[in-house]
C-alpha cells in the first residue's frame, strides 16, 4: 500500500511528491518505480502511448488507485478533470458543480466558477443539453471551485473537436494564470504540452524517461520554432521516427 | 397545415438565434435549440393515431356480429357488452352487485396489496443494493421466492389464511414485489461506476454518495420494474378474486360464468383492462417527471 501522506512539513512545498510508485496489473507492472516532483502552481504535462500508465498514475494521485506500492503525498486539496465531462445526468449543471462543496455558500461558489468558464447561461441546464464543449467546461469549473492545490487532467480535451480544443487551451490557461494550481496534464498529444506546460514529461516502460521544460512565454504558437526541438526530441522518446525512415 | 408548419419554423430560427447570441464568444455553442412547437404539436397528436387500429377492430367485431358471422352466444357483439355495461352500473342485481362496488373492491384489494409489496419490495432492494452483507442475506431468499410459481402458492395459502382477504392481499403484495425488487436492486448495482468515482473525487459522504449518485442513478430502471410490478399484481388479482371471492371484479365473473354470462365476463375484463391501463398511464407521467433529466436524449 502507498503511504498517503497529508502533512505538509516533511516535504517541503511540493503539490505532490512521488517515490518508487509502482502499479501492476496480473503481474505486468505497468508503474514500474515512478518518481516524480510537482511544484506549487507548476503546468506539468505528460505524454505517453496508449498502455504505458499515464492514466494510472493519475488516478493514483487522485486517490482513485489504492493497490499502488511506493511512496504518494498530496498534501493540499485535489480535483480531477475526466476525459468524459462525467456530470450527474440528474443534476443540473449549478448542482453538478456545487457537489459535495463544502463552502460557506456552495451555490454561490458554483455560480462563481460556472461565471468563470462562461456558462453564465446555462447553470439551470441538464448536463445532456450540453455541447461537448460545455460540459467539458462545467466539469472544469467542478474542479476548480473546490480551490484544488493540486488539478488533474486526464485527456479532458481528446474527445472535442479542433476548435472546440482550442478555445479550452485558453480557458485553461487563464484559469491556471488565475488560481495558480499545480496541473498535471495526461495527453497523448504532443502540441497540447507544448502549448500549455511548463515542463513535459514521457513516461514509457512504467517509468518517466524525460522530462524537460518549455521554457517560452505564452501564449505559445504551434508553429513557434523553439517549439521544434523539443517536438522533435518528444515524438523520438514516444517512439515516433520524425526523419523519415 | 401550412400555418403551423411556418410556425414552427418562426421558432426555429428564433432558437438559432438565441444560440448565437448565446455564443458570441465561445466557439461550440449549444447544439440544439429550444424544441419547434409544430414537433411538440405532432407528439402530441400522435396519440390519438394510435386509437385508429384498436376503433377499427371493435367496428369489425360489431360487424361480424351483425352479420351472424359470430355466435352472440359465444361472444356478443360491442353493443351488448356495452348496454350489459350500463345496466350493472345503474342497477343492482343479485347475482352480481353493481359494477362500482365490484370495481372499488378489486381496487382497494391492488391498492392495499400493492403499496405493502412495493415498500416492502424497495426497502429489501436498499438493503441490498447498498451492501455486500445485505446482498448476502436478501437476494438469495428473493432469487428462491422469485422461482416459486406464484399461482400454485395459492393452496398453500388458502391452507395457512384461510379464504379471506388476507391470502388475496399476500399474493398481489408478492406479485408486485418481485419485479420491483429486482430492477431497483439491478439499477442500484448498474450505477455508473464513472459517475461513484466522482463522487469519491468531490469527497462525498456515504449518505451524499446515495443521494446525490446511486439512488437517482437507480431511478429509470426501478420506475421500469415499477410498470412491470403493476402488470403481475393486477394478474395476481384476478386469479386470487376468482379463488373463493364474495365480492369484486373477479366474483362478479366466476359469477357470471355459472350463469353463462359472456357479456358479463366481458365487461368485468373490460373494467380491469381499463385499471390497468390506468395505473400504467400513472407511472409514465411519473417517470416523465421524475425523469425530466432524460429529455435531452429522447427528445
Amino acid at each position: 500500500m502507498a503511504t498517503r501522506d497529508s502533512g505538509l512539513a516533511d516535504i517541503g512545498t511540493a503539490a505532490a511528491r512521488v517515490r518508487g510508485l509502482t502499479r501492476a496489473f496480473d503481474g505486468r507492472a505497468v508503474l514500474d518505480g515512478v518518481d516524480l516532483d510537482i511544484a506549487p502552481g507548476e503546468f506539468v504535462a505528460m505524454l505517453g502511448v496508449s498502455g504505458t500508465g499515464k492514466s494510472t498514475l493519475l488516478r493514483a494521485l487522485a486517490g482513485l488507485d489504492r493497490e499502488v506500492t511506493g511512496e504518494l503525498t498530496v498534501p493540499g486539496t485535489v480535483a480531477v478533470a475526466f476525459q468524459e465531462p462525467r456530470l450527474l445526468p440528474w443534476r443540473r449543471v449549478l448542482a453538478n458543480v456545487g457537489l459535495g462543496l463544502r463552502a460557506q455558500d456552495p451555490a454561490a461558489a458554483a455560480r462563481r466558477a460556472l461565471d468563470e468558464v462562461g456558462l453564465t447561461d446555462r447553470t439551470e441546464a441538464w448536463p445532456l443539453t450540453l455541447s461537448g464543449g460545455e460540459a467539458q467546461r462545467a466539469a472544469l469549473a467542478r474542479a476548480l471551485v473546490r480551490e484544488p492545490s493540486l488539478l488533474l487532467l486526464d485527456e479532458p480535451f481528446s474527445a472535442l473537436d479542433a476548435l472546440t480544443r482550442i478555445a479550452m487551451h485558453r480557458l485553461v490557461l487563464r484559469l491556471w494564470e488565475s488560481h495558480r494550481p499545480a496541473v498535471l496534464l495526461v495527453t497523448h498529444d504532443v502540441d497540447e504540452a507544448l502549448i500549455l506546460a511548463d515542463r513535459v514529461l514521457v513516461l514509457a516502460s512504467g517509468r518517466i524517461v524525460f522530462s524537460g521544460p518549455v521554457d517560452l512565454p505564452r501564449p505559445r504558437d504551434r508553429d513557434n520554432p523553439g517549439l521544434t526541438e523539443l517536438r522533435h526530441r518528444l515524438l523520438t522518446e514516444l517512439g515516433v521516427n520524425t526523419e523519415g525512415q | 397545415m401550412p400555418e403551423a408548419a411556418d410556425a414552427g419554423l418562426a421558432t426555429l430560427q428564433e432558437g438559432r438565434d438565441e444560440a448565437a447570441g448565446l455564443t458570441s464568444v465561445a466557439i461550440d455553442g449549444p447544439y440544439t435549440g429550444p424544441k419547434p412547437a409544430a414537433a411538440a404539436r405532432r407528439r402530441r397528436h400522435r396519440g390519438w393515431y394510435r386509437l385508429i387500429s384498436p376503433v377499427a377492430v371493435v367496428a369489425l367485431w360489431q360487424l361480424l356480429s351483425s352479420a351472424g358471422l359470430i355466435p352472440a352466444d359465444k361472444l356478443p357483439p360491442p353493443t351488448t357488452v356495452w348496454h350489459t355495461a350500463v345496466s350493472l352500473v345503474t342497477s343492482n342485481s343479485p347475482a352480481y352487485g353493481t359494477l362500482q362496488h365490484a370495481m372499488l373492491v378489486s381496487l382497494e384489494r391492488m391498492a392495499v396489496g400493492f403499496t405493502v409489496g412495493g415498500s416492502i419490495a424497495v426497502l429489501l432492494a436498499l438493503v441490498a443494493g447498498l451492501s455486500r452483507l445485505g446482498e448476502n442475506a436478501v437476494d438469495p431468499l428473493l432469487q428462491i421466492v422469485r422461482m416459486l410459481p406464484l399461482f400454485g402458492l395459492i393452496p398453500v395459502f388458502i391452507v395457512w389464511f384461510g379464504i379471506g382477504e388476507l391470502p388475496k392481499i399476500i399474493l398481489i403484495a408478492l406479485g408486485a414485489a418481485i419485479p420491483l425488487y429486482l430492477n431497483t436492486f439491478a439499477g442500484i448495482r448498474g450505477v455508473d461506476a464513472k459517475l461513484a468515482e466522482v463522487g469519491r473525487v468531490q469527497r462525498l459522504t456515504r449518505a451524499e454518495t446515495i443521494r446525490h449518485i446511486v439512488l437517482p442513478g437507480a431511478l429509470p430502471q426501478a420506475l421500469t420494474g415499477l410498470r412491470q410490478s403493476l402488470g403481475v399484481a393486477w394478474l395476481a388479482l384476478v386469479v386470487a378474486e376468482q379463488v373463493n371471492a364474495n365480492a369484486g371484479l373477479g366474483f362478479m365473473i366466476s359469477q357470471a360464468t355459472q350463469f353463462l354470462r359472456n357479456d358479463v365476463i366481458l365487461v368485468a375484463l373490460a373494467v380491469y383492462a381499463v385499471l390497468g391501463l390506468i395505473t400504467d398511464a400513472l407511472v409514465r407521467l411519473l417517470e416523465r417527471r421524475a425523469l425530466a433529466w432524460r429529455r435531452g436524449i429522447l427528445g
